[in-house]
C-alpha cells in the first residue's frame, strides 16, 4: 500500500482522462450492505451472512432505521468453538440452515453470503451451498457469493449476488426471438416504468433481472441481449457473456439524457430507427427537463465534490454536469471499470478530476481546501462536514430511492438541491 | 455458529472506538478491512457526533493478505500519529484482522512513538461490546493513572479536614444510553452535596485526566457494565472506594445518596444531604400515589436489556410503579450471578442470553401489558401489538432526544414516569374498551387512541379453530374481552376445562374459570 507522502501516481483512462489512484484508508462499506435492499427486492429470498458479530452488526447498523417488517437476512456468528475446530463448520451451517428454513417457510432462494472471516478461514460456502442446494430442493435453492470487505465494496455486493444468479438462471432456447435483459436491482416503479417505455418502442420480450421472486428469474441464451441499468455490474455482466448473452454498451439512465441515451442504445441493438424512437420518446423526455428545471435553476454554477461510495458517481457527475450546470471538482470512485463506463467517461467534461480509490484523510484535505457548496459521501462523514459548515448528500439514499428513468429525473435532481435548499431556508 | 437476527452489542473493538471516542487526545488505530468503518456512522448519524471518532482503519483488502498487512498496519499507524499528534495511542484488530495474528501491539511498539501505546486484545469471537469497552478503559486507566502526589491523610472523613470531599465520575462514554443527560443530573446531585468532581471519565477525559484520577476520595462508578472492573483496579490501587448503587429510580438515587454521603464522610443529617434528599423536583412519587394511577396496579411487565437498566427498571416498576413484573432478562452475561440473584426476589425465572429469536418467544409467552426493552424488544412489541418504552442500549437515532432526558437522579425518575406510562392505555379508556367491546369503532385489536401510529399486528383472532370445545356463545365472550388480556384468558380457561375434562367450554366454564384464576 502506498502511504508515503510522495506525489500519488497519476494514470490515464482510456478516453485520456487522468485518473488520480489512491491506495490508503477507505471509508466505505463492504458488500455485505447490498443485503439491505437486495433482500427487499427478491421477495422470497434470504440472505444468510456467514461471518462475525461484526458483520451483523454493520448490517444492523445499515439497515436498522429502514426495516420495518421482520428482515430476510441473518447472521450466523462464527464464534471461538468454531475457530478451535470444536465444531464442524458445516454441521453447524446445517443446523442453523435448517432452524432458519424451519422458521420461514416461505423461502424459496437461500443466498449463504461469504464475509472476510469466513474467506480468511477459507470456509467452502460453495460446497455448503451445493449440500444444501441437494438437501433442500427442490422447496429451496442455495447459492453463495462473497459480500465480503477485504474482497467487495457495497454495492459491489449486489454484482456478486447477482452473478451468482447467472449460472442458474433458466436456459433459453437457440433458437427463441431475441429478447432483452435489464440488468440490476431497480424498484418496482422504475421497472414498471422502463417496461412500459420498451413496449412502446417495440422491444419485446423484455425481462429484469433480479426479478422479484426466485422462479420468476429471467431465461438466458445466446439470443438475449441485456443491458446494465446499474454501473457496478461487471461480475453479473461477465458471467452473461460467459452463457451467450449479447451486452448492449450505453450511459446509465440517470437523467433525461442518460435515460433517452440509455433506451436509444437498446432500441438500436433492436433494430428501431432513431427518428421512430425520438418521436416516441420526446413527451416523455421534455417531461423530465421540465421537472428538472427547478432544481437547475438552484444547482446551475454550483461546485460539487464526490467522495468514493457506490460506484454511481460518474454517471451522477455526468448528470450533474450536463443535465443541471453543476460544476465538478473531484469525483471519486472506489473502482473505475472504464469498459462500462466508456460511454460515460467520454460525456464528462475533459478537466474532470476522476479518482479511482481513497485515501480519506487527505480526500479530506483536499474537500476542505476546495470548499465545494454540495458534498456527496458516505454517513460516517455526512455530520462531520456539515459540522465545518459544508453542505452534503449522503449518498447511501441513492440505492434506495427510485432514481432512474425519465419520471424520476425531478427526484434525483431534488435529492441534490434539497441540502442546498434546506441550508439556505433554516434561520437558526 | 449463531443465528443472529439482530445483536444486542456489537463487537468488543467497538467497545474500544466508544472508549477511545469518548476520551480527548486519544487516537485508535485499528486493523480492520474497510467494511468495518461503517462504525463511524454509530456515533457521526446515531450519536449525532459532529466529529468523526478518532480511529483511522488499516482497511487492507484480500490482495494485501498475501503481501504485508504489518506493514500497513505500522504505515497507518505512523501515518496516524503525524497527522493527529495524540497523548496517547490505542492499537488494535477487528475480528478479521485477530485471524491474521498481526501483532498490531507488538507492531506499533516497534515505531518507539514517543507517547504511550495501549495494545487492546479484544477476542472478537468471545467477547462484545460492553465487554470491550470495560477492558478498553481499563487497559487505558492502567496506562495513565497515577497515585495522587502527596499521600491522602487516613480517610475518610474527608469533609473533617477542612477540605470538600473530592470524587471521580466513572462510566460515561459516547454513543451510552442517556449518558451525556444522566452525567449532568448526577453532577448536579453532587454539587448539591457539596462534593467536588475531579475527573469525568472516559466522556471527555484526556489522558492527563486520567493521570489525576488517584487524587480523588472514591469513585462514582455509574455504569459497572463499563467502569466496574477499572474502579476494582483503583480500589487496589489507590484505596479508593467505589459507589456500588446505580442512581436509577426513587429509592436508588435515595441510596445512592446516602452512600455517597457515607463515602464522603458527610453526617446523614448533615443540611447539604438533607437537601438532595429533598428533591425539590421529584414528582414521581405523587404521581405515582395519584388516583389516575391505580390502574397500573399489577399490569403485567416484561423486563429486557442490559444488567444495570434491566435491574433499576423491575425495582422501579415493582416498588415506586405497582407493575408486576412477570419477566425480567439481560443480555449482559457478564453480570449473570448477580442477575440471578437480583430476579429471584421478583419471583420469575431470569432469561440471560443474546439471542433475539429466544426473548421473542419468552415475550410472546409472558402476554404482558407493556415492555421496557431495548430497540429489539421495540421490535418485538410492535409486531405483537404490545406497548413499549426502550431503558436500555442497544439504541437508535430517538434515544438522543434534543432534551434533556436522563434515566438517573429524580430528574430521571420523573423522565421514567412519563416514558413508561405514556404507551399504555389510559384507566378510563381501558374500561371503556372492556364495557363496550361491540362498538364497532373498538375493533378487537383498539390501540390507545392517543397512540395513532400504534397498529398491533399480531393479535390472534378468537377463531373458533377447535369447535368441540368452545361453545359459539363462550367464544363470542371471550371476544369481548380486550385484546391484551384475551389470550391469557383463553389459555387459563382452556387449562382449567382440560384439568376438569370439561367440553365444549360454555359460557359457565368461562366464567369458573375466570373466579378460579382470580385468586
Ligand atoms: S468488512 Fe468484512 S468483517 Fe467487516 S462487516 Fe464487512 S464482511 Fe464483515
Amino acid at each position: 500500500m502506498n502511504h508515503s507522502p510522495a506525489p500519488p501516481p497519476i494514470g490515464l483512462a482510456p478516453d485520456a482522462l487522468p485518473v488520480l489512484r489512491e491506495r490508503g484508508q477507505r471509508e466505505v462499506f463492504c458488500g455485505l450492505t447490498s443485503i439491505v435492499w437486495l433482500h427487499r427486492k427478491i421477495q422470497d429470498a434470504f440472505f444468510l451472512v456467514v461471518g462475525s458479530r461484526t458483520c451483523a452488526h454493520l448490517l444492523q447498523s445499515a439497515a436498522g432505521v429502514m426495516i420495518f417488517a421482520e428482515p430476510r437476512f441473518a447472521t450466523a456468528i462464527i464464534e471461538e468453538r468454531d475457530l478451535a475446530g470444536l465444531a464442524d463448520a458445516n454441521d453447524e451451517l446445517d443446523r442453523i440452515v435448517t432452524r432458519l428454513l424451519e422458521r420461514r417457510r416461505d423461502i424459496r432462494l437461500l443466498f449463504l453470503v461469504g464475509s472476510c472471516p469466513s474467506e480468511v478461514i477459507k470456509l467452502d460456502l460453495g460446497r455448503a451451498a451445493a449440500r444444501l442446494s441437494a438437501r433442500f430442493a427442490p422447496e429451496v435453492s442455495v447459492l453463495h457469493y462473497s459480500g465480503s470487505g477485504i474482497e467487495t465494496t457495497f454495492t459491489e455486493g449486489e454484482d456478486a449476488a447477482l452473478a451468482a444468479l447467472v449460472p442458474v438462471l433458466p436456459r433459453e432456447a437457440d433458437d427463441a426471438a431475441p429478447s432483452l435483459m435489464v440488468v440490476g436491482a431497480l424498484s418496482e416503479i422504475v421497472e414498471d416504468q422502463l417496461a412500459r417505455l420498451f413496449a412502446e418502442i417495440g422491444i419485446a420480450p423484455v425481462h429484469f433481472m433480479p426479478a422479484r421472486r426466485a422462479r420468476e428469474m429471467p431465461p438466458l441464451g445466446s439470443k438475449t441481449r441485456f443491458i446494465l441499468a446499474q454501473p457496478f455490474l461487471a461480475e453479473t455482466a461477465r458471467g452473461l457473456m460467459a452463457r451467450g448473452a449479447q451486452p448492449i454498451a450505453a450511459p446509465f439512465p440517470l437523467g433525461a439524457e442518460g435515460t433517452s441515451l440509455w433506451l436509444g442504445a437498446a432500441a438500436a441493438a433492436f433494430g428501431i430507427a432513431p427518428a421512430a424512437l425520438s418521436a416516441r420518446l420526446g413527451a416523455s423526455e421534455a417531461r423530465a427537463r421540465a421537472a428538472m428545471a427547478p432544481h437547475r435553476a438552484i444547482l446551475a454554477g454550483k461546485h460539487v465534490f464526490f467522495f468514493p461510495d457506490s460506484q454511481l458517481e460518474v454517471p451522477l457527475a455526468r448528470f450533474l454536469a450536463r443535465e443541471l450546470g453543476m460544476e465538478l471538482i473531484e469525483v471519486a470512485t472506489p473502482y473505475l471499470h472504464r469498459q462500462h463506463l466508456a460511454a460515460e467517461l467520454a460525456l464528462l467534461p475533459p478537466d474532470v478530476m476522476l479518482v479511482e480509490g481513497q485515501d480519506v484523510e487527505r480526500q479530506l484535505d483536499r474537500c476542505r481546501a476546495a470548499k465545494p457548496d454540495l458534498v456527496v459521501c458516505g454517513l460516517g462523514l455526512a455530520n462531520p462536514l456539515e459540522a465545518e459548515q459544508l453542505t452534503t448528500k449522503w449518498s447511501i439514499e441513492l440505492l434506495f430511492t427510485p432514481i432512474q428513468g425519465y419520471d424520476q429525473a425531478g427526484d434525483l435532481a431534488e435529492l441534490f438541491a434539497r441540502p442546498l435548499r434546506r441550508r439556505a431556508r433554516l434561520r437558526i | 455458529m449463531q443465528l443472529t437476527l439482530w445483536t444486542y452489542e456489537g463487537p468488543p473493538h467497538i467497545g474500544a472506538m466508544r472508549i477511545a471516542t469518548s476520551l480527548q487526545n486519544v487516537h485508535y488505530v485499528l486493523h480492520s478491512p474497510q467494511g468495518d468503518t461503517y462504525a463511524d456512522l454509530l456515533f457521526t448519524m446515531i450519536e449525532r457526533r459532529e466529529a468523526r471518532p478518532p480511529v483511522t482503519y488499516t482497511t487492507f483488502q484480500a490482495r494485501d493478505l498475501g503481501a504485508d498487512t504489518a506493514a500497513l498496519f505500522k504505515n497507518s499507524v505512523r501515518d496516524a500519529y503525524t497527522r493527529f499528534k495524540p497523548d496517547l495511542m490505542v492499537v488494535g484488530a477487528s475480528c478479521t484482522a485477530e485471524l491474521i495474528q498481526d501483532d498490531p501491539g507488538g507492531l506499533a511498539h516497534a515505531l518507539a512513538l514517543p507517547i504511550p501505546v495501549v495494545p487492546l486484545e479484544l477476542p472478537a469471537y468471545q467477547k462484545k461490546e460492553n465487554w470491550g469497552a470495560s477492558e478498553s478503559f481499563y487497559q487505558i486507566v492502567r496506562a495513565c493513572a497515577r497515585p495522587a502526589a502527596a499521600a491522602r491523610p487516613a480517610r475518610p472523613p474527608a469533609s473533617t479536614e477542612g477540605r470538600r470531599p473530592l470524587c471521580n465520575i466513572l462510566g460515561p462514554t459516547a454513543l451510552g444510553f442517556r449518558h451525556r443527560d444522566d452525567l449532568r443530573e448526577i453532577k448536579a446531585l453532587l454539587g448539591t452535596l457539596g462534593i467536588a468532581i475531579g475527573v469525568v471519565a472516559p466522556l471527555g477525559a484526556a489522558p492527563a485526566d486520567l493521570a489525576r484520577l488517584g487524587e480523588a476520595d472514591f469513585n462514582v462508578v455509574l455504569y459497572p457494565e463499563i467502569a466496574h472492573l477499572t474502579a476494582q483496579w483503583l480500589q487496589r490501587q489507590f484505596g479508593q472506594p467505589a459507589t456500588t448503587t446505580v442512581p436509577i429510580g426513587v429509592g436508588a438515587t435515595r441510596r445512592f445518596i446516602a452512600e455517597v454521603a457515607a463515602l464522603s464522610g458527610l453526617a446523614p443529617d448533615a443540611p447539604s444531604v438533607t437537601a438532595a434528599l429533598a428533591g425539590s423536583t421529584l414528582r414521581l412519587p405523587w404521581y405515582s400515589r395519584s388516583v389516575d394511577s391505580t390502574y397500573l396496579t399489577d399490569k403485567r411487565v416484561f423486563i429486557f436489556g442490559d444488567a444495570t437498566h434491566a435491574l433499576a427498571a423491575a425495582r422501579i416498576a415493582r416498588d415506586e410503579l405497582g407493575l408486576a413484573v412477570v419477566g425480567l432478562g439481560t443480555y449482559s452475561r457478564e453480570f449473570a450471578r448477580d442477575f440471578r440473584a437480583a430476579a429471584e426476589t421478583y419471583g420469575v425465572k431470569p432469561l440471560i442470553t443474546d439471542d433475539y429469536l429466544e426473548v421473542e418467544r419468552e415475550i410472546a409467552a409472558a402476554e404482558p401489558a407493556l415492555v421496557l426493552g431495548t430497540q429489539m424488544e421495540r421490535h418485538i412489541a410492535k409486531r405483537l401489538g404490545i406497548p413499549c418504552a426502550v431503558i436500555s442500549a442497544p439504541i437508535h437515532v430517538q434515544d438522543f432526544p434534543a432534551h434533556h432526558a436522563p434515566y438517573m437522579g429524580f430528574e430521571g425518575a420523573n423522565a421514567i414516569f412519563d416514558a413508561w406510562i405514556q404507551p399504555l392505555m389510559m384507566g378510563l379508556e381501558e374500561h371503556l374498551l372492556t364495557m363496550f367491546r361491540e362498538d364497532f369503532e373498538f375493533h378487537t385489536a383498539a390501540p390507545p387512541s392517543h397512540l395513532g401510529r400504534h397498529v398491533p399486528q399480531a393479535s390472534p383472532p378468537a377463531a373458533n379453530t377447535d369447535p368441540t370445545r368452545w361453545a359459539d356463545e363462550a367464544l363470542r365472550e371471550l371476544a369481548k374481552i380486550p385484546f391484551f388480556v384475551r389470550g391469557k384468558a383463553r389459555r387459563n380457561t382452556e387449562k382449567f376445562a382440560a384439568e376438569r375434562g370439561i367440553s365444549p367450554i360454555t359460557l359457565e366454564t368461562l366464567y369458573d374459570a375466570k373466579a378460579h384464576f382470580s385468586h
